[in-house]
């Protein structure tokens, strides 16, 4: 049976493992959950405590205020224009690299990472210094009337800006260890490119692909600091939901400014959920695996 | 079929973006922290009376943050119909660099266009355990002092330029206002950005003795974190604050909104306002419109302005604010 061959290939690891002395066991566990309960699972619980505390009216009071719902809307608009747009780019991008030989692609690749390198502080000031009234496009953008910075193009700008890497940097390592055999056999058989992109390389690559919109998706909704330099901070139209947050907590409605953070942890649960969600979806008839 | 839903969802949310901001007339009044409750309470009575008098239903839209940056959004195209702001200098900042607001600005509206005053005191801890009681008892040995950067806090501004006052009045020579200055902020552990930052590094974080604030800012607090926790000095002099307003005449000219602009700062000197701007801890300019009770909560104090005592802003921002300047050099120490 193949669960026997299983737990037979199985059974020296565990023996192994199984050698260390009860309490170095004992007290692996214990650091590794109390580490998790200490940095990850309190802060998230003391986020929740503090916006019940002045109860639940005072909570519902806080989500239904038309400023709040207009931050959601803001937030949600700006993840969904550049969920997207980095997905696009972070397939083409990952393909490039890993598909193809080029001069120049170790400069692609550390632009990708750019993002990750610079302070959002920067990103957004840089927006200013471009679009801004005062900036090399500003006199254009004034005269024709459109306005980037300190409304919601300013805003969406900035986020793509600092989401760039994830879906790239999630598909490249992968790519990288599939190769390109699969692709090429397709195409062999005489499939056209978006056949193989289609029938091949997306299928190879959903996992990671997926993983990488929900790290997008969840620094999209999440980001501050950039956003924060280009928002001009108006109520009810350039204010997302974290600059919202911080707002909140300078009005001293600290009850609120839980509430609402709450509300974009929620938001971030979501993002998980839908994620398994999706997998979960998709398995009944998945692709077979080869061995690893 | 996801697609299709993702971009149906996204193209309601977009239209409910551009729809919020294109249904009725609106205002954009940019300010400086610590007016926040303060307009909160105003633009609904602004609000109510445009209505009543022409049948209009408009929006006052807010952008709060600390003065001098605040000052610098509206340089880089922050549409504000009009300016309140902490200081003449960051408005006189606006208008030479824009355009955007006529030069001679500060004559268009009473008393040098400050509808209401402040001034600038301390919050000590409960029972005021350091004694503090001057200017010249924040820099004793072992006294924490909270306060904002001079470079970017308007209100930090006033609390230097306090200080800097009391050096020179009581040492008698600019090498005392120095040597004064450079040991009060010696005795400063954090500087934030600006007021809001500082006060609740004071306040929620529990840092240091004494918090130089804005005294409609310590009353807030007081109000908001309730009575015990805190103490109000008022020095007996201190300096006087005219924060002043602006019509961005550019802005609203622009956005057809030149009209409810003027009015709204018109209406900043109406017996309503200044009742208003007493109950959110402004002196008032008017103070007969305002409440007795809430004017009761401004002990009388002697106030110098910064013309009167250190030749006026400009030369203050030159001197002491500047890339190299006083604040600068001591500092660096």
């Amino acid at each position: 049976m193949s669960a026997a061959g299983w737990q037979g290939q199985r059974r020296p690891q565990t023996a192994l493992a199984l050698r260390d002395p009860p309490w170095v066991r004992a007290l692996l566990i214990v650091l590794a959950v109390s580490v998790l309960l200490s940095f990850l699972v309190l802060p998230l619980a003391v986020v929740l405590m503090e916006a019940l505390r002045p109860g639940l009216d005072a909570y519902a009071a806080a989500l239904a205020d038309d400023n709040t719902h207009h931050a959601l809307l803001i937030t949600l608009v700006a993840a969904l224009l550049t969920v997207p747009l980095n997905l696009i780019f972070g397939i083409a991008a990952a393909w490039l690299v890993t598909r193809f030989r080029f001069p120049g692609k170790s400069l692609l690749i550390t632009l990708i990472d750019l993002p990750f390198s610079v302070s959002p502080v920067v990103v957004g000031l840089s927006l200013v210094l471009l679009y801004g009234a005062h900036g090399w496009f500003g006199a254009w953008l004034v005269a024709n009337g459109v306005k980037v910075v300190f409304a919601l193009p300013g805003i969406v700008l900035a986020t793509i800006f600092v989401t760039v890497p994830f879906v790239a940097r999630e598909l490249i390592p992968l790519m990288q260890a599939q190769g390109r055999e699969e692709e090429e056999a397709a195409l062999v058989l005489g499939a056209n490119g978006w056949q193989v992109l289609r029938h091949v390389t997306l299928p190879n690559i959903r996992i990671g692909l997926l993983y990488g919109v929900i790290l997008c998706n969840a620094r999209a909704m999440g980001e501050f600091g950039a956003v924060s330099v280009v928002s001009g901070h108006i109520r009810g139209q350039t204010v997302t939901l974290p600059l919202h947050v911080e707002m909140l907590y300078q009005e001293y409605q600290t009850a609120a400014a839980f509430a609402v953070a709450s509300m974009l942890a929620l938001l971030a649960l979501a993002t998980l959920l839908a994620q398994h969600a999706l997998e979960a979806l998709r398995r009944p008839h998945p692709p077979e695996e080869t061995s690893p | 079929m996801l697609i299709r839903l993702l971009s149906l969802g996204l193209a309601a949310g977009l239209a409910a973006v551009a729809g919020n901001a294109s249904a009725e007339r609106s205002i954009l009044n940019v300010s400086y922290d610590p007016t926040r409750e303060f307009y909160r309470a105003f633009n609904e009575h602004f609000i109510a009376q445009w209505q009543q008098q022409t049948g209009e239903k408009i929006t006052v839209n807010q952008s709060h943050g600390g003065a001098g940056k605040q000052a610098r959004a509206v340089i880089d195209g922050l549409e504000a119909d009009v300016v309140t702001l902490a200081m003449a200098y960051d408005i006189d900042q606006i208008a030479t660099r824009t355009g955007l607001i006529p030069t001679d600005w500060q004559t268009r509206l009473p008393n040098q266009s400050a509808p209401y005053y402040s001034t600038i005191v301390f919050l000590v801890r409960t029972g005021n355990p350091k004694g503090i009681k001057d200017w010249g008892d924040l820099v004793r040995e072992g006294v924490a002092v909270v306060t904002a950067n001079p470079k970017t806090g308007g209100g930090a501004r006033f609390n230097y330029l306090a200080a800097w006052e009391y050096g020179l009045r009581t040492g008698g020579s600019e090498e005392a206002a120095r040597d004064f200055i450079t040991r009060l902020y010696r005795n400063v552990p954090v500087l934030d950005t600006g007021a809001r930052g500082s006060t609740n590094t004071f306040l929620q974080r529990g840092i240091g003795d004494v918090l130089i604030a804005w005294e409609n800012e310590a009353h807030l607090a007081l109000a908001e974190l309730g009575p015990g926790k805190v103490d109000l000095v008022v020095p007996p002099r201190s300096v006087k604050a005219l924060p002043p307003v602006a019509v961005v005449e550019g802005n609203a000219e622009r956005h057809g909104t030149l009209d409810i602009a003027r009015a709204y700062l018109e209406a900043l000197y109406s017996p309503a306002a200044q009742r208003i701007a007493a109950r959110y801890y402004y002196r008032p300019i008017a103070p007969e419109h305002a409440e007795p009770a809430d004017l009761a909560r401004f002990p009388d104090l002697e106030l110098f302005t910064v013309e009167e005592a250190l030749g006026g802003w400009v030369e203050a921002q030159k001197k002491h604010f500047a890339d190299g300047g006083v604040f600068d050099q001591i500092h660096q120490r």
